[in-house]
């Protein structure tokens, strides 16, 4: 029971980037397009469970004064394994992405996570809290995606939904990812008062 | 000359880290509620960022490139950063205390902004010479000052206005920094 609340919480209640403002620099830049919104989810969410593993089944070894480094290493050892992958097997993606690969090295959740559950929780629940956050994460930058592909190209995971000439070209330039997201964390606020 | 003017204009200007790039949005929304915080972290990251472009350049040329290991470069630039940050901050706590008070609560946050990292990456993608890794570099961290305290002085008249409930805070900011960088794609006719 308590699994599945670890595992939920990172869906809404605890939505790293809709409700806890994480991650905030790959959700702008990669949402032009839904596709890029899930690669780069899915690029998270593997970094985000391999870290948490380890980092929890390392736990009790890693003294306690430098454990900020290790984290990174660790952290940074799964991101340049992802890296190495994504570069072999897709690589339009690769390309698409660019430097936010890398760059989940300084994403804000991965370090949180650890930090906040790993180091403290067996591995179990280390790895259902990351599934649960990856989850999370990724529904996340699909929503920001799918509102700016729509509304900014005219299609929907490439399928054209919208006549050519209605796009608004700005929501898939820098501007539209700001008032995209701008626009939903209101809409949560709003929601999340209603419900309380 | 002109190809150095042409990287300060574009680094500040129209790829602006910020507005354009995305790197570095936690602190220019975190920090930029205050003028004189926004000085500081900007001041505290252009230094970090200039100091790390060029210490990150000298890793990748004399040692990742001639023994082939390119791909340890994020595992070594993050540590870079990390040391590069902590021996900055102990340097400024002694031998020059106001500073280290000015600027001293920002460093930490600093290893973890990607505007640090992103910076000394695109420097290595583009293959700049050492020179333009500086100017590149410095442009960029007068880009990020620049945008944050533009920010600052925007949400400083902000906090009299009367927004509804549910935007305030962040979610406006982001509006703001949106009709920003609306203004920004303006200068990407300059060159």
């Amino acid at each position: 029971m308590s699994l599945m609340s670890e595992f939920s919480k990172g869906i809404i209640k605890e939505n790293p980037l809709l409700r806890l403002m994480l991650g905030c620099c790959p959700a702008l830049a990669i949402t032009t397009s839904v596709e890029n919104g899930l690669g780069m989810g899915a690029a998270f969410t593997g970094v985000l469970i391999a870290s948490n593993m380890a980092i929890s089944a390392m736990r009790k070894i890693i003294p306690e004064n430098v454990r900020i480094p290790v984290y990174v290493v660790i952290i940074a050892s799964f991101v340049t394994m992802t890296d190495q992958l994504m570069h072999a097997f897709t690589p339009a993606l690769y390309d698409s992405l660019g430097i936010f690969i890398p760059l989940i090295v300084v994403n804000c959740i991965i370090l949180g996570r650890a930090e906040a559950f790993a180091n403290k929780n067996p591995i179990i629940p280390a790895i259902i809290d990351a599934v649960g956050m990856g989850i999370g994460f990724t529904l996340a930058l699909v929503l920001v995606s799918s509102f700016r592909e729509v509304l900014g190209a005219g299609t929907f995971l490439g399928i054209q939904v919208l006549p050519e000439s209605a796009p608004a070209i700005l929501m898939i330039l820098p501007p539209g990812g700001f008032i995209t997201l701008g626009c939903l964390l209101g809409l949560m606020n709003k929601l999340q008062k209603k419900a309380a | 000359m002109q190809e150095y003017f042409i990287i300060i204009i574009s680094a500040v200007l129209i790829n602006n880290i910020v507005l354009s790039q995305f790197l570095g949005i936690c602190p220019f929304l975190g920090v930029s509620k205050k003028l004189s915080a926004s000085l500081g972290m900007g001041g505290a990251v252009s230094f970090v960022l200039v100091l790390a472009g060029a210490l990150t350049w000298t890793v990748q040329t004399y040692i990742l490139n001639p023994f082939k290991i390119g791909y340890l470069q994020t595992i070594a630039f993050i540590l870079i950063i990390a040391a590069l940050v902590q021996f900055v901050e102990m340097a400024m706590r002694k031998y020059s205390p106001p500073l280290y008070k000015a600027l001293g609560i920002y460093l930490p946050l600093i290893t973890t902004n990607c505007a640090v990292l992103g910076v000394a990456i695109i420097n290595i993608k583009k293959e700049y010479t050492f020179g333009k890794v500086m100017v590149h570099s410095l442009s960029h961290a007068a880009g990020f000052t620049l945008a944050l305290v533009l920010m600052s002085g925007i949400r400083e008249r902000l906090e009299d206005a009367d927004i509804p409930e549910s935007m305030r805070g962040t979610p406006i900011a982001l509006v703001v920094a949106a009709l920003m960088s609306m203004a920004f794609l303006g200068f990407s006719g300059l060159i």
